[in-house]
């Protein structure tokens, strides 16, 4: 079904995102899978098909998930995007829904290239990276990941294509999650950056990657058993009881304190490293709806009578206008 | 020549310094002694410190729109005081502060001069620079009372209304009335000849302004999601809805609001936010003007092609780009009726009045989802910032919500092989489905992409165009649910006519009744919608000459008119506005009837 190149990382993802919904017992209907433009954003169309998509326009998913969510903040939003979505034309967006503390899960398939435009540099491409197309890219990258984290996000992470193990569980904090839940997933793009040169591509990747923890997550529901991960090194209990078990923790490293975050991604960029699996979340995160103080009930259900005053409060406003 | 109850008055200030409540002060007494009145406010794209001007017409006979000539001008601001003394009529008045003395190549002898020390007499009885600035314009609110027969009590009242439990600002300001009550008794003779008598005129009319009406509008509507970035003039439609929500739409048990308002980071967010909850099923509006219309195009051809309903509010100002912020046009109705690129047609609404503002706004929810498109709502500065006098706004009890064909799960298991863009009714509109309504039926991918009936992604050419025709069958039936348009005449008088739009409205029936003195018979037609129906085609094949008049330079209803119903261009003659200022009485009648005069001779 899928019409994207063969062995494109955004397949791969797509496959964590189905697992992850079905292995939660989701039901598809109460998903809600939004995009921007790119090859990445074609991808809602070939997973979940019980579920509605929105397929909008280039670097405008961020709103458009904003106002789904605030119509009706009982359904999952998962919205997945690419760099040049995200990280050029989307930019201004993709700050704000995280300002704004949107609940929903960003999976930010980045590539480092404009695929479905065929081959352009994206602004996550970093300096001196060479795609297909042969001249290294003269700008500094954007990394999305690290910005995220600057600008507040509560629940941050990276992961890659290929590595399902990781990225399930991650995908499943992440839907747990109350609020802007983070992924930036290195997914090479087979036909224009995945050459020796390019620091997207898979070999690159396997080199440089540094797993921070493996981290599985449980939901309440599905603590049955006692000992479940019994010597865990760190544990994450969430207001609904849900958690998040960190084991193989990188030295000194706490997903929840946010200058080790910080720590990190600054040591990465002088090592070379890619940090990968939950690098900062923050358990106590509250969501827009929960700032805005809008209604427990989805706004989309309010009836008439619930949110039309009436005749007679119109005669007084009326009679306040004379 | 007497001028009771009918002059022009026009304040000219220093903006920033309090004057815009003193004088709504002037205009609201006005009202309240039962006259017609009609304020607007010329203030600058500024905070403080440059020239603002609030230009009141009282009119016993109810003509509300501008007029030529100034009656009286009360000026406080030396440095617009030139231009000012030269724009009021011969026999007129200038009333002005004469604490530093007036400049002599500023003497006009055919009018007269009431000259006041207000900052010398503000500087004796207040202390509080702050205080000094203000209650110099209180104190010739008081003057006027005795000039004018502005009824003292009528103000006190208001006052009282205003600062209702701060006793002492009460006092205050009534202390400053009194100053310049006194002081006209003093040393002039009174009343003049521009004076109001009460009338108890208005029965029960309101006073609004145009942008609050909207926001009330929409929360009759059910909107619930408001997502918006500020930008003048249309800040205030957020405003109001905010603030009649709050006090509206509050659970009264948990305290929860039954809405969400979103300050976007820029319009092109906010017509985002707006699309997503129209998509899962919330009515969601937006506010902006001229260069947010531009901003937000590429998300109306969205709305337009995936089909998502929408409002959007349009209170237009002088254009084009940053243009005159704080000016009124009719400037966006082309940018408006085809925006986005690609064959697009956007249905608009043209309110006149706050009345029009609150029901237009209101069935501008009830069209946008029944035709799965959005519907822009075409304001202006001058209706949706000033206040207006209007009719009370009424709500039927009765009235449903027309949220459209939407499929509710039940729907859905009787449906063998839904399909998203399946034309099952033939009127070119299909039936979606809010997201999470069925376990296994009825899900989707919206796109703006060309899609097949079941809203796949296709290439096929005769799929695309399909869907493209269908979507002309809906501009059809859009044709014959979007408001008529007014007509002023029972049957037609005349082969000539005028046809306006939008807040011409108020200068055009008084030019009627001014070419009617003269002798020129016309019949008049107000557009309230587009598409344009068959009405409006009728109404232009049974006159000769049809005089569109419109507030931009381009003639761009005029266009309208000639490409939807294929008028030929002859027949269709402009009057046009587009200084930034409304539209006059005068001006109209002076273009129809020179034209008329040239064209029989």
């Amino acid at each position: 079904m899928s019409s994207l190149c063969a062995g494109c990382g955004h397949d791969s993802i797509s496959a964590s995102i189905a697992l992850a919904c079905y292995e939660m017992s989701i039901e598809p209907h109460k998903i809600a899978k939004l995009s921007g433009i790119g090859c990445s954003s074609k991808t809602p169309a070939y997973y979940l098909n019980n579920s509605h998509g929105f397929n909008s326009v280039h670097g405008r998913m961020p709103s458009v998930a904003t106002g789904a969510n605030m119509a009706n903040g009982d359904m999952v939003y998962i919205g997945v995007s690419g760099d040049g979505d995200s990280a050029s034309i989307g930019m201004g967006q993709f700050v704000h829904a995280i300002r704004r503390n949107i609940n929903m899960v960003y999976v930010l398939m980045n590539n480092g290239c404009y695929g479905l435009t065929k081959g352009q540099d994206s602004a996550t491409a970093d300096k001196g990276s060479r795609s297909k197309k042969g001249a290294p890219s003269p700008f500094s990258s954007i990394d999305m990941a690290s910005l995220a984290l600057e600008l507040g996000g509560t629940f941050v992470a990276q992961s890659f294509s290929g590595d399902k193990t990781q990225l399930v569980p991650l995908l499943k904090a992440a839907i747990n999650h109350n609020g802007f839940a983070f992924i930036n997933v290195i997914s090479p793009c087979v036909t224009f950056n995945n050459n020796s040169g390019s620091t997207k591509s898979y070999d690159y990747f396997r080199e440089h990657a540094e797993a921070t923890s493996s981290l599985d997550f449980v939901p309440e529901k599905e603590q049955i058993v006692a000992d479940y991960k019994e010597g865990s090194q760190k544990t994450i209990t969430l207001h609904d009881g849900s958690k998040i078990y960190l084991d193989k923790l990188a030295k000194d490293w706490d997903p929840t304190d946010f200058d080790s975050a910080r720590a990190s991604f600054m040591n990465a960029q002088k090592s070379g490293n890619i940090p990968t699996g939950l690098i900062y979340m923050d358990p106590e995160s509250i969501d827009l709806h929960e700032i805005l103080n809008s209604s427990s009930a989805p706004l989309n259900q309010l009836d008439k009578n619930t949110l039309c005053p009436g005749s007679a409060t119109l005669d007084m406003i009326n009679a306040s206008l004379r | 020549m007497s001028k009771v109850n009918d002059f022009v008055i026009r304040f000219s200030n220093v903006n920033g310094t309090g004057s815009a409540s003193a004088n709504l002060l002037f205009a609201k007494s006005v009202f309240r002694m039962g006259i017609p009145v009609s304020p607007k406010n010329i203030f600058p794209s500024n905070i403080q410190g440059l020239p603002t001007w609030y230009e009141v017409r009282v009119n016993e006979n109810g003509y509300l729109g501008r007029r030529e000539g100034i009656d009286m001008i009360v000026c406080v601001n030396p440095e617009s005081m030139a231009k000012d003394i030269e724009d009021i009529s011969p026999g007129g008045y200038l009333l002005y502060d004469s604490t530093k003395p007036l400049h002599e190549e500023f003497y006009r002898e055919d009018i007269n001069q009431i000259p006041i020390p207000l900052m010398k007499l503000s500087a004796e009885a207040y202390s509080d620079p702050r205080h000094r600035q203000l209650f110099k314009n209180i104190i010739y609110i008081g003057a006027l009372t005795v000039l004018m027969g502005l009824e003292f009590d009528v103000i006190k009242q208001l006052l009282e209304e205003q600062f209702s439990g701060k006793e002492k600002l009460i006092s205050a300001n009534i202390q400053a009335l009194n100053i310049g009550v006194d002081y006209i008794k003093e040393h002039f003779e009174y009343p003049l000849k521009v004076r109001l008598e009460r009338r108890d005129n208005l029965k029960d009319m309101i006073f609004i302004d145009g942008n609050k009406a909207c926001g009330l509008g929409a929360v009759y509507a059910g909107a619930t999601v408001l997502a918006w970035y500020p930008i003048t003039p249309s800040t205030s439609v957020a405003e109001g809805f905010e603030h009649y929500a709050k006090k509206l739409r509050v659970d009264p048990v948990s305290g929860k609001n039954n809405f969400a308002i979103i300050q976007a980071e820029d319009e092109l967010a906010a017509l985002g936010m707006v699309m997503g909850a129209n998509w899962n099923g919330s009515r969601a509006f937006t506010a902006t003007s001229g260069p947010g219309l531009s901003l937000m195009n590429e998300l109306i051809g969205l709305s337009y092609f995936a089909e998502i309903p929408g409002v959007l509010i349009d209170v237009q100002r002088g254009g084009p780009s940053t243009g005159m912020p704080t000016r009124t046009q009719q400037s966006d109705v082309l940018a408006a009726a085809y925006a986005s690129h690609g064959d697009t047609k956007h249905v608009l609404l043209f309110p006149a009045n706050p009345k029009e503002c609150f029901e237009l706004t209101a069935l501008s929810f009830d069209l946008s989802d029944r035709l799965q498109t959005l519907v822009i709502l075409l304001s202006d500065l001058d209706l949706g910032m000033n206040d207006h006098l209007s009719e009370p706004f009424e709500w039927n009890d009765d009235r449903k919500y027309d949220k459209g064909k939407v499929l509710s799960a039940e729907d859905l298991d009787e449906i063998q092989n839904y399909g998203r863009y399946k034309d099952i009714d033939n009127d070119g509109i299909t039936y979606r489905a809010y997201p999470g309504t069925h376990p296994t039926k009825g899900a989707y991918v919206t796109r703006g992409t060309s899609k097949d009936e079941n809203a796949s992604y296709t290439e096929n050419e005769q799929k695309y165009k399909q869907n493209m025709d269908r979507l002309l069958k809906k501009w059809e039936t859009a044709k014959n649910i979007v408001p008529s348009p007014i007509v002023y005449q029972k049957k037609n008088n005349s082969e000539n006519a005028l046809l306006f739009f939008g807040t011409t409205n108020y200068a055009a029936v008084e030019a009627m009744d001014l070419l009617e003195k003269e002798g020129i018979q016309v019949d008049s037609l107000r557009i309230v919608a587009f598409p344009f129906n068959n009405e409006v085609l009728e109404f232009i094949d049974q006159h000769e000459k049809v005089f569109v008049i419109e507030q931009n330079r381009d003639a761009q209803m005029k266009t309208l008119l000639m490409k939807e119903l294929a008028i030929p261009q002859q027949k269709l003659i402009s009057v046009l506005n587009y200084n930034g200022i409304p539209i006059t009485a005068d001006a109209i009648k002076r273009e129809v009837s020179s034209h008329l005069a040239l064209n029989n001779a």
